[in-house]
């Protein structure tokens, strides 16, 4: 079935168009009838298809997004401490439904680069003249033996937020006083670098209170990791990292930690030495790349990830199309909430421009990466980049960590401030009233 | 369990990670930076603003302030307070010094001609802020009029702004971390001499609304 426009788009487009008409904005003219169709309504895509709108409401905006609401995963780990419900790291369609921006809740399963159409599993299929993707990550479950997606449900990596955070919750409040919770990370890159330690000080939040006889073991594949400095003083003044009681132990690349298999019945896992690991609550993050969408559409290169032109976030495979987020190449920007949001501007910006026909106007990008390690103390990494001019790399031009000498005034600070942010970006991308 | 020898060696690996990543920042100091295109559009800098800010500069809370409605110069001051160091700050330090005078120009023509839009929603005090309100009247009106809502006073809003970000200002204010005009410096100090501690207390609770 192919419908050039189905008839919501159409109603909708008539209302969009009668709205901008009553305050008779000269932009109407430029990109009238272009059709901007965004796969994936996450940070990335929400933002694009809003700051597309605002730059020219004449465009014809659509997100088709597979799941009604969306769960941040930004704060999420808050969610597994205790201190937040899932319900505050939830949010819906309704307030960029309000600004004439078509949803679609149906999962995408091709786009023709040839063609210019989004076909999807119920059977639509939408034209553009420039898609924008912004899939997120999926997971690798190769590489550990007898961990898949359907394994997932019941040791749950969570690295999506919403049902599996909450099952992992649960998990953890049905554990005894003396267990051991294993966190597994992936290797570089993922999304939410400083994730998975993050999780490691709230799951000790947790447990420090309920039940602090427990502990918890972090198999890392990797040698270092995000915000690492900050991370070991945090736990150190907390949860006793470093000392003979200590809740938490991270366990590095030097001692070939990283889990190789797992038994689905048992949870019993193998390292790369062989050694038997038993935990009572077990986390597998696993390897990351692009989300399965880029990846059927030929958007990935040959390690999964999508390259692409960095001042406009096109494709560098397929023309007209625009990948942006965790599953884009955005060489110098972290996979993070904020940079995600960061690109989906820029990325705006460029689309509306192309799209009317003028230049492209030069980039200008920002990240800014919370964790909260305890209650009221909060760390951060914020930085503001530039492109360089011959458009090879996305460069750092300012920022860096929450100093180590910081005080406890500081590090409570950044905890309301993570807050704050959590509350505008999410108003900045789902055009919340 | 997990086997001995595994736990045994977490110190060394621990250590030598925490070298490997300070000489890799050292390493990366060091990189010439190449040429950057520049002259970003008025909304494309702003729009770098918004994700912790607010649309339109008007924040919801509970801590990050509201610059929509601000003054210019404040903004523009401000920006370039933080630049400096001059004024404490988390992370705008961070922030502040990766943008031109230029661009802080942009930022104040943008969220200056926005609408100042009070906070919502915040629990106050009614009786510590019935006693901020007359504090206010006597030591801070004079240059924050209406409440300390007039972008025209070029200060930063006070009335309706987020109760944190007011209680973070003034702590920094009256530790000196800080530096206050030296009129707002006197009447501080004149206000916690005669009022005692509490009398901020009230001040934060009237602005809180």
């Amino acid at each position: 079935m192919t419908t050039k426009i189905s008839r919501r788009t159409f109603v909708q487009g008539i209302g969009a168009a009668a709205a901008v008409g009553a305050i008779g904005a000269p932009s109407l003219a430029f990109g009238a009838g272009k059709k901007v169709v965004v796969v994936g309504g996450g940070t990335a895509g929400a933002t694009a298809a809003r700051y597309v709108k605002m730059a020219d409401s004449s465009i014809d905006v659509t997100i088709v997004e597979q799941n009604k609401d969306y769960f941040t995963c930004y704060l999420s780990n808050e969610v597994l401490g205790g201190d937040r419900d899932i319900d505050s790291i939830k949010f819906g369609y309704d307030g960029l439904k309000a600004i004439g921006i078509n949803i679609v809740i149906d999962e995408v399963t091709g786009i023709d680069a040839d063609k210019n159409t989004v076909s999807t599993k119920g059977g639509e299929k939408i034209e553009y003249d420039r898609c924008i993707v912004a899939p997120g990550v999926s997971f690798d479950y190769d590489k550990i033996e007898g961990y898949d997606e359907e394994v997932a449900e019941k040791i749950p990596h969570a690295w999506k937020a919403g049902p599996q955070t909450v099952t992992l919750r649960k998990q953890l409040e049905a554990m005894k006083d003396g267990g051991v919770v294993v966190i597994a990370p992936p290797n570089n890159p993922f999304r939410c670098p400083p994730g998975p330690y993050e999780r490691a000080a709230q799951i000790a939040y947790y447990l420090k209170n309920h039940k602090p006889k427990s502990k918890i073991i972090i198999m890392d594949p990797k040698e270092k990791f995000s915000k690492m400095g900050l991370f070991t003083q945090g736990w150190e003044k907390f949860y006793g990292y470093g000392t003979d009681n200590s809740m938490i132990s991270w366990h590095g690349a030097a001692e070939e930690s990283g889990i190789e298999s797992v038994d689905p019945k048992t949870g019993q896992m193998t390292n790369m030495f062989g050694d038997e690991i038993k935990s009572d609550v077990l986390n597998i993050i696993p390897d990351q790349k692009a989300g399965k969408i880029a990846i059927i559409a030929g958007l990935t290169n040959d390690k999964g990830w999508c390259p692409i032109d960095l001042k406009t976030f096109e494709s560098t495979i397929h023309k007209n199309i625009h990948v942006i987020g965790d599953a884009a190449i955005a060489k110098g920007l972290p996979k993070s909430g904020y940079a995600a949001n960061s690109e989906a501007k820029v990325c705006a910006a460029a689309v509306a421009a192309l799209l009317a026909g003028k230049e492209v106007g030069v980039p200008s990008y920002v990240n800014t990466c919370y964790s909260v390690i305890s209650k009221d103390y909060g760390i951060s990494v914020a930085s503001v980049h530039r492109l360089a001019k011959d458009g090879s790399k996305i460069i750092k031009v300012s920022g860096g960590l929450t100093p180590k000498d910081a005080s406890d005034e500081m590090h409570k600070r950044e905890v309301g401030y993570a807050y704050s942010w959590l509350k505008n970006i999410t108003t900045d991308a789902f055009a919340l009233k | 369990m997990i086997v001995s020898s595994f736990i045994k060696k977490a110190p060394l690996a621990l250590g030598m990670a925490l070298l490997i990543s300070q000489s890799a920042f050292a390493a990366d100091d060091k990189k010439e930076k190449p040429e950057l295109l520049t002259g970003a559009s008025t909304d494309m800098i702003v729009n770098t603003c918004a994700g912790c800010h607010g649309p339109d500069g008007y924040s919801r809370g509970p801590a990050i302030p509201t610059i929509g409605g601000m003054a210019k110069t404040y903004i523009v001051e401000t920006m370039e307070g933080f630049k400096s160091e001059e004024i404490p700050s988390t992370i705008m330090g961070r922030i502040a010094k990766g943008y031109t005078t230029e661009e802080f120009e942009q930022m104040g023509d943008y969220f200056s001609a926005k609408p100042y839009v009070e906070a919502k929603g915040q629990e106050s005090d009614k009786k510590l802020a019935a006693k901020g309100k007359k504090l206010h009247k006597k030591y801070c009106e004079k240059c924050h009029s209406e409440g300390g809502t007039e972008a025209e006073d070029e200060a930063g809003m006070l009335t309706g702004q987020w109760k944190a970000y007011t209680a973070a200002s003034l702590t920094d204010y009256i530790s000196g971390d800080r530096k206050a005009p030296k009129k707002m410096k006197k009447k501080l100090k004149k206000m916690i001499k005669k009022k005692g501690k509490e009398s901020v207390e009230a001040l934060i609770e009237y602005y809180a609304k």
